[in-house]
């Protein structure tokens, strides 16, 4: 299993930690992921308010250097893996758009690019069966609310990811580790990353609605695959606090640390300590069996 | 949450002379938003209609009727967080998030008023380290975008937590195919100018 691997600009800053862990858990899986020398921004949440040419150019310009190696691309953040799925489509659906997109790149690109969530690789072409059979420990009970955001999942004619409402991707996985899968209401809601800067009042009234509705439901943490939706859920637990005086201290893991911890990767591969609220009591639960 | 109105009041400036921002829409996005059926199915999902007291099929009611220069100064498209519930759930596949988004680049290039977080700012800082390094630099973004806003003590209690935990890098990444980058700014501020 072989694929060009897109980590976007997050994996250099907010997001060591997903890009670390998932790293390691493909080394851990054997799938082989190889860089894109030179990869540039995706656009991401800027470029398409301001521009729609700009916005499907710069994903264009890494997926002209992906069909280059003749690999899927692999993609780890959910906005990353949203604009190069717009761009494909935009290129695909309307040739007069593919014909400017050449000429400002200074390249033709076809749209043939398949683009695909690491997620869906281990769901889809790992499968399940052979998943298991690599891990060394399990969830062991572990009450875990998967929480898929925007991005993975909406427009689903654009992203083809699972099923809008109601994904259940990352709930396999954790069942598959061994932790308790939570069926409960906000998988999809919007957390409002985009506005952190902007609106940080209703970031706070809509990240507080989602961490109180997983703690009501038990949750012992969330899973996530988005950079925004992380650090913002994980950070503006700070703000609920002062606001609401709720303390979740509820730990926002990326889906691959908690692969991680089920492959025996180790604490700093999966850089657990850049989480803001500490993981460690939840951690004394998992089992080792290797 | 409070029950959304069932009433709007709607101003039209009489003066459209060319050609309406609904046509421009349509041109921009390719979207026809004359499929809308006002069924708020995308209303009862945006979770910017909470807070600003727009909601998406009243946007589109207001573009249908020509109350353009209300539209353009609404706060909502700045409060929309582009979650695309509204697109997902609509039975007309109307992509609003789009129309969204032409309506923002409608609001610059008609400099309407700068609503309050001032969003233009935030996406013109983030493009410019883009343009720079070819790859975003999220923390010399925000620092310029604080400068200007004299925002800096705003979550500015949490920045040394951030710091120690390795959360955001200090930085710009060196590794981007600037070249390809600069190609692509270069090109489209060309295209604007024609």
């Amino acid at each position: 299993m072989k694929y060009a691997y897109y980590p976007g600009c997050s994996a250099e800053s907010t997001a060591r930690d997903q890009y670390t862990s998932t790293i390691a858990v493909a080394r851990a899986l054997g799938i082989t992921l190889v860089e894109p020398e030179g990869w540039t921004c995706c656009g991401s949440t800027p470029a398409h308010q301001v521009n729609h040419d700009l916005a499907v150019s710069l994903s264009v310009a890494n997926l002209q250097k992906v069909k280059e190696l003749g690999l899927d691309m692999v993609v780890s953040c959910a906005s990353c893996y949203s604009r190069m799925k717009a761009a494909n489509h935009a290129v695909t659906a309307d040739p007069e758009t593919r014909k400017k997109t050449a000429e400002i790149t200074g390249k033709d690109y076809d749209g043939s690019v398949r683009v695909r969530h690491f997620i869906e690789v281990i769901l889809e072409d790992m499968g399940l069966t052979k998943f298991k059979k690599s891990l060394t420990g399990s969830l062991n009970g572990m009450k875990v609310a998967s929480y898929y955001g925007c991005l993975l999942v909406r427009p689903n004619e654009i992203t083809g990811f699972d099923d809008p409402e109601n994904p259940v991707y990352m709930d396999k996985l954790v069942k598959a580790m061994g932790g308790e899968s939570l069926d409960w209401p906000h998988k999809t809601e919007c957390c409002g990353a985009a506005l952190t800067l902007t609106k940080p009042e209703i970031v706070v009234k809509l990240s507080g609605s989602i961490v109180g509705m997983a703690e009501g439901y038990g949750a012992e943490c969330l899973a996530v695959a988005c950079p925004m939706c992380q650090i913002n859920l994980d950070m503006r637990q700070i703000d609920i606090k002062s606001q609401t005086g709720k303390d979740y201290k509820m730990p926002v893991m990326y889906i691959t640390q908690l692969m991680g911890l089920c492959l025996g990767i180790s604490k700093n591969d999966l850089g657990l300590g850049r989480l803001i609220n500490s993981p460690e009591k939840i951690m004394a639960g998992v089992v080792s069996h290797a | 949450m409070e029950s959304v109105e069932n009433t709007m009041t709607i101003t039209i400036e009489r003066e459209t002379a060319g050609r309406s921002l609904l046509e421009q829409v349509k041109a921009d996005s390719g979207v026809d938003i004359n499929l809308c059926l006002q069924c708020r199915r995308c209303s009862n999902g945006c979770p910017a209609a909470e807070f600003t007291g727009a909601s998406p099929s009243e946007i589109i009611r207001k573009l249908q009727l020509g109350a353009d220069k209300e539209v353009l100064n609404d706060e909502f498209i700045w409060v929309c967080a582009s979650c695309e519930t509204c697109f997902e759930r609509c039975p007309m596949k109307i992509n609003m998030a789009g129309v969204v988004d032409s309506l923002r680049i409608r609001a610059a290039a008609e400099k309407a008023e700068t609503p309050s977080g001032n969003m233009p700012l935030i996406n013109k800082t983030l493009l410019g380290t883009m343009k720079s390094f070819g790859r975003t630099y999220d923390l010399g973004a925000m620092i310029l975008y604080k400068a200007k806003t004299f925002s800096y003590f705003r979550d500015a209690g949490k920045f040394p937590m951030i710091l120690k935990k390795g959360k955001i890098a200090l930085i710009p990444s060196t590794g981007g195919d600037k070249k390809t980058v600069k190609l692509i700014f270069k090109n489209i501020e060309k295209m604007r100018k024609h």
